[in-house]
């Protein structure tokens, strides 16, 4: 019968310690971000999907298409092609696709440039229920920035 | 009497835990046999999420396999990083800097932290208990930013390389981090006085789920789960890699072998994660955090390799075949949950149902790393 009643009594003591933490965090400060309102600012090495860097002199891609990203990329979702045009002495670039689906963020591209001709963007609201929204032309986005 | 023998009655019935279910923690599904509350007979059966890591590994180059590294445990994926790039640093007999084995150590052990505060909260959870877990992800919150900040993503983490890592750290991290940990230290008490000494936490898993050493021994159970049954055996101490012969550290042990023994392991390691960091953070010396002669393409000679690190889950080995070219000859990966979820069959047998899930939890099981 004692064992009965202590244990009537370590119940609601354990009950009145986990409502004491409840009640003294409840007027706590909120800790969560109230999302759609307020958004963070990404840190300066976040890994969004990659972006072509604009080379400042000549304003078009700094890439020379030597196409080492797309060759250290484990699951190949880098296409890149360049062509020679006359008067010019490096390869133009022609198309740049990341094919996003299949991306997994590692950062062996960037990495692997030489003349760090990609970066990553910030970007992370990039929901969609579009296959073709995550086939992303890079060149045409760097374009657009213009 | 045994509860087996208490209830034998010839009338069993089969129930399906999962693929989809809650307890356990992504697909698996669990084939009871069941008689009445009691579990007769308990077949795991795995391959729902199996993706074929090992295979991969043989079709790539060396260094193209490190983010499949970080997708076998999405909860301590830097813990695979290390395992990983150890092995292959032993096969291309790369020298790592020191201050690179330092900022791996940090960093392995924020995310072991944070690896225990999910289970922590996913944990309780299953027993019913909703709030701890929004206390642990916020502790976890920081962790994650911290590692963010650092290595550019918050959880499938790609940040060690052969040779060292990714880039250095900042002097803002290091702030961060033993900010974090004076914080941490000060919520412990609290989480020991919210769920710990709980009169319903204890009643559930004191003298209940037993998983003894021999068991352990039996299926090659590693981590909390082997130390929760009384045997010191952590990889950090028994094959020492990396710095951890420098850092002073306990292995935390419960001889008990109960469910409760294995949650006070983990709240235990969470504590000596701390004071690793600590050490590590004043000891980090300056310098170069890749080793200058790490060579860009990996070819090691031909062999046979392994190393092993101690997950957050227990003992990741990677044993590697190079046949002398860029890509591995054979990969195989030796995950911990594998071995600790074979148990479940024989140490869940004749436990009620609510039990065996609280066992299931308490052996801290990612499926992803299970089926790999």
């Amino acid at each position: 019968m004692s064992g009965y009643f202590a244990e009537i009594f370590s119940g609601t003591k354990s009950l009145a310690i986990g409502m004491g933490i409840t009640f003294k965090y409840m007027l706590k400060p909120v800790v969560t971000v109230q999302y759609p309102y307020e958004t963070l600012k990404m840190p300066e090495r976040y890994r969004g999907h990659i972006e072509l860097v604009k080379d400042p002199e000549t304003g078009e891609a700094k890439c020379i298409v030597c196409g080492m990203c797309q060759r250290a990329c484990p699951s190949g979702c880098i296409t890149v092609a360049g062509d020679k045009r006359e008067g010019e002495k490096k390869k133009v670039l022609g198309k740049y696709v990341l094919n996003f689906t299949t991306c997994s963020l590692c950062g062996s591209c960037v990495e692997s440039c030489k003349s760090g001709a990609i970066k990553f963007s910030k970007e992370y609201n990039l929901a969609s229920t579009r296959k073709e929204d995550y086939i992303l032309d890079l060149l045409q986005r760097l374009k657009e920035q213009r | 009497m045994s509860v087996l023998a208490q209830c034998d009655s010839k009338e069993t019935f089969v129930l399906n835990l999962g693929p989809q279910h809650p307890a356990t923690h992504g697909v698996l599904r669990v084939k009871l046999t069941m008689d009445g509350e009691y579990i007769r007979q308990a077949e795991p059966v795995l391959g729902y999420i199996h993706r074929m890591h090992e295979k991969m590994g043989e079709n790539r180059t060396w260094a193209q396999f490190m983010p499949n590294t970080g997708r076998l445990d999405y909860l301590s994926a830097l813990s695979y990083n290390h395992g990983y790039v150890l092995a292959v640093e032993r096969a291309a007999a790369i020298e790592v800097p020191e201050r690179a084995e330092y900022i791996r150590v940090i960093t392995v052990e924020l995310n072991r932290i944070s690896s225990h505060l999910v289970w922590f909260g996913a944990f309780i959870l299953d027993l019913g208990g909703f709030t701890p877990l929004l206390y642990a992800f916020d502790d976890r919150e920081i962790i994650l930013d911290l590692l963010q900040a650092v290595t550019g993503s918050r959880l499938t983490y790609c940040y060690f390389r052969f040779g060292g890592v990714y880039n250095d750290i900042e002097p803002d991290f290091i702030t961060g981090t033993l900010a974090f940990i004076k914080r941490l230290r000060a919520r412990m008490p609290m989480y020991h006085n919210l769920v710990t000494k709980n009169i319903i936490l204890v009643k559930r898993l004191k003298d209940i789920g037993f998983v003894p050493a021999e068991m352990c021994r039996k299926y090659g159970a590693t981590g909390p789960v082997l130390r929760g049954a009384g045997v010191a055996y952590d990889v950090r101490r028994a094959e020492p890699y990396s710095v951890y012969p420098e850092l002073d550290f306990d292995i935390p042990t419960h001889p008990e072998g109960d469910s409760m023994a294995r949650y006070l392991v983990r709240m235990d390691e969470i504590e000596q994660s701390m004071r690793i960091i600590e050490q590590a953070c004043t000891k980090l010396p300056n310098g170069p955090v890749m080793a200058e002669k790490a060579p860009k393409i990996i070819k090691p000679a031909k062999g046979d390799y392994y190393a092993a690190v101690e997950a957050a889950r227990g003992s990741f080995g990677v044993r590697l075949v190079s046949d002398g070219t860029n890509t591995p000859y054979r990969l195989k990966l030796r995950s911990p949950s594998y071995s600790n979820l074979s148990l479940f069959g024989e140490a869940s047998r004749g436990m009620l149902l609510p039990d065996a899930l609280a066992l299931m939890g308490s052996l801290d099981l990612v499926i992803p790393e299970i089926d790999r």
